[in-house]
């Protein structure tokens, strides 16, 4: 964890556990409930963490920065949500997976490999258009009403430390399973990464595309791969989001929650995504609760960002990020 | 054989520097102008000036505000949205809470707004660049769409800020009725287009050229980042503080703090891709286009005897735009405007191309 040992990066989460546990300090709140919000909002920054990773895991490989991960999570959700109908759960999984891996090469073959070598920012576009196509085109075949999505996730909510706190701390079951299926995954894709000859390619191409194609790894096999996995991604973030708030249009909005906690952790590290999840899920839960009420309530949709941005002014490339060296 | 330059020779200084230095474009864009002045509120329905004429000049400034920033001076903005909601409410509060204020002086100071506004977001694009000056922006767009839909005494105390615009009066006489507005709209279209122009080819537009194309060389030549990008990002809010304030007292009349959401700020994102980067008159081309698109699109299936419902239009238009935007992206990365340009080029040759 070389980051921690940076004075800024450190200075930063020393702050931001201090404004965290401030309303205590002051007075504000008593621990049961500070803890029950603290969690709440841990659990949902680890639903963005979802999101954020695929957009890291893209940007690592092929330097784009997908703006579509949103709409992909979207399409993913409404094309498992319809299959269901047809047919038993595992199926649907594995043919929602089938549809995104043929997107994902869809992708590659139509938008990435005739824009190779323009700017980044010009790829960033062209995924802006991929996500406005993506969220035309699976409402338009699968239909934009509000589908719910059930998978067997627990819906009650849970009461914790019953014994240690006055009427315990509350705690959403399905988030907390959805946080499982996180770290699950997480795990997954770092033991992809380090173990597998693919991952080694992946890592390779995400250092240098030259060298990486110099020693005969084929770019755009690895770009499908990459864009397959974070369609897999996808559908998970979007089997999560999914049930919890139905499947419906603004779950592909989720990706702009997604979008600050990869710039504060970094575009390039997957640890960086969780991290930044979970301290913009924090923020953003506490200043909703305790700092909420005096502007006026709902700074919880632009709370992350001004963290994210601030952090930005002292250190462009994030938390986690590899510091970016500019050559003329 | 019409459009060629032989024969004009530029003998003075200023005749070499001139807005349009080519005879048959300024005969050109000067019937044009007396086309539209004068031809045009004759010529045309109330339909055309509510549904496209008046919109389209409207968006045309702004995507010219935003082309100023992205195609310019190169620094992507998804905030568009919230600068013109900031130039909106200002203009408003303005009107209602200093009565008597010249309409125009209006415009103009809510314009001033905006582009103060815009400057204090612009600031964070001199630590950052490219995507992540992107999701800077749009930190503004949520912050200023929170702030106008909470903060009462921006929208005047009035719930969940929908607010309505006081009549339109200029010198004692009150603007209404469609062509009267288009007319207002043109006017004030007008000049912006031609100051835009001026601003791009001088010296502060060469600068938000040169560090656009490589900022680290621009400052090393001599270009100070800080006043470039800056002053680009006021000019850019400025303009579009101003279409911001046309859009809500032109042509909504009443709206809400939904009027300018993130959806208007990618709107007009493709309308300067699809339009062409850096380039005026791509500005108008990429709103003709954004307006229009939706309204073929929709009249389209009835004409050919497809029933669609409005749920699938609506998507298809999605579709169709996502694909404009790669399609042009791949093909042709300039967009109208150097279809356009191409088409000067021929012409220019034509009819002998050797």
């Amino acid at each position: 964890m070389d980051a921690l040992r940076r004075p800024v990066t450190a200075t930063f989460l020393v702050l931001l556990v201090a404004a965290a546990v401030m309303p205590m300090v002051l007075g504000q709140a008593k621990f049961p409930q500070w803890l029950e919000v603290a969690l709440g909002g841990l659990l949902t920054g680890v639903l963005y963490s979802l999101v954020a990773l695929g957009l890291v895991l893209i940007f690592k490989a092929s330097g784009v920065f997908n703006f579509a991960q949103g709409a992909m999570v979207l399409f993913a959700a409404l094309t498992l949500v319809r299959l269901m109908e047809k047919m038993p759960l595992a199926l649907a999984i594995v043919l929602t997976l089938a549809i995104m891996i043929g997107l994902a090469w869809l992708i590659e073959r139509l938008v990435l490999r005739p824009l190779v070598n323009q700017e980044g920012i010009v790829l960033f576009m062209a995924t802006l258009g991929v996500a406005y196509f993506l969220d035309g085109f699976g409402q338009a075949v699968w239909g934009s009403d509000i589908y719910t999505l059930h998978v067997g996730m627990p819906k009650e909510p849970k009461i914790i430390l019953e014994k240690v706190f006055e009427g315990g701390v509350l705690v959403d079951m399905e988030d907390f399973t959805a946080a499982i299926i996180a770290a699950t995954l997480v795990a997954a894709l770092m033991l992809f990464f380090q173990k597998t000859a693919t991952g080694r390619a992946l890592r390779a191409v995400a250092d240098d595309h030259q060298a990486a194609q110099s020693v005969g790894i084929p770019l755009n096999r690895i770009w499908v791969i990459v864009w397959s996995v974070a369609g897999l991604v996808a559908l998970v973030a979007g089997i999560v989001w999914g049930s919890k708030l139905g499947v419906q249009f603004s779950i592909s909005q989720v990706a702009l929650k997604a979008l600050p906690v990869v710039i504060l952790g970094g575009f390039t590290s997957i640890p960086g995504a969780i991290v930044g999840g979970l301290v913009i899920g924090l923020g953003e839960k506490l200043s909703e609760v305790y700092l909420g009420p005096a502007f006026g309530g709902g700074i919880e949709g632009w709370f992350g960002y001004v963290l994210a941005l601030m952090f930005l002014l002292v250190r462009p490339e994030g938390l986690f990020g590899e510091k970016i060296i500019d050559r003329v | 054989m019409i459009y060629r330059e032989t024969g004009q020779f530029k003998t003075t200084y200023a005749s070499d520097q001139q807005l349009f230095p080519i005879l048959q474009d300024r005969v050109f864009v000067v019937g044009a102008l007396a086309f539209a002045f004068v031809a045009v509120p004759f010529l045309a329905s109330d339909y055309l000036f509510r549904a496209i004429l008046t919109p389209f000049l409207i968006l045309s400034l702004a995507a010219l505000g935003l082309n100023i920033l992205v195609g310019y001076c190169g620094q992507v903005s998804l905030g568009t949205g919230g600068f013109m909601a900031v130039g909106a409410y200002a203009a408003y509060n303005l009107a209602v809470r200093v009565p008597d204020l010249n309409l125009l002086v209006i415009f103009v100071l809510a314009g001033l707004c905006a582009a103060v506004v815009g400057v204090i977001f612009g600031i964070p694009s001199l630590r950052i660049k490219g995507f992540y000056l992107a999701v800077a922006t749009l930190a503004a767009q949520f912050f200023l769409d929170w702030a106008f839909a909470r903060i009462k005494w921006l929208t005047n105390d009035s719930s969940s800020g929908s607010v309505s615009a006081p009549p339109l009066d200029i010198f004692g006489y009150t603007v209404h009725g469609p062509a009267q507005k288009y007319l207002l709209v043109l006017a004030i279209v007008s000049v912006a287009a031609l100051l835009a122009r001026n601003l791009a080819r001088g010296a502060i537009g060469r600068a938000w050229m040169a560090t656009r194309d490589m900022d680290v060389a621009a400052e090393v030549i001599g270009i100070r980042p800080l006043t470039a990008k800056l002053s680009a990002f006021a000019v850019s809010s400025f303009f579009v503080g101003m279409s911001g304030a046309l859009w809500a007292f032109v042509y909504l009349g009443s709206w809400e703090p939904l009027a300018f959401d993130v959806n208007r700020s990618f709107q007009l994102l493709f309308m300067v891709i699809i339009g062409g980067l850096g380039s005026i008159l791509g500005s108008f081309l990429g709103a003709a286009f954004i307006v229009i698109l939706p309204l073929a699109l929709n009249q389209l299936p009835t004409m050919l005897g497809i029933p669609l419902s409005t749920a699938m239009i609506s998507d298809i238009e999605f579709m169709v735009f996502g694909t404009l935007i790669v399609f042009f992206l791949i093909v042709e990365p300039r967009g109208l405007a150097r279809l356009w340009a191409i088409a000067k080029e021929k012409l220019r040759l034509w009819p002998f191309p050797h």
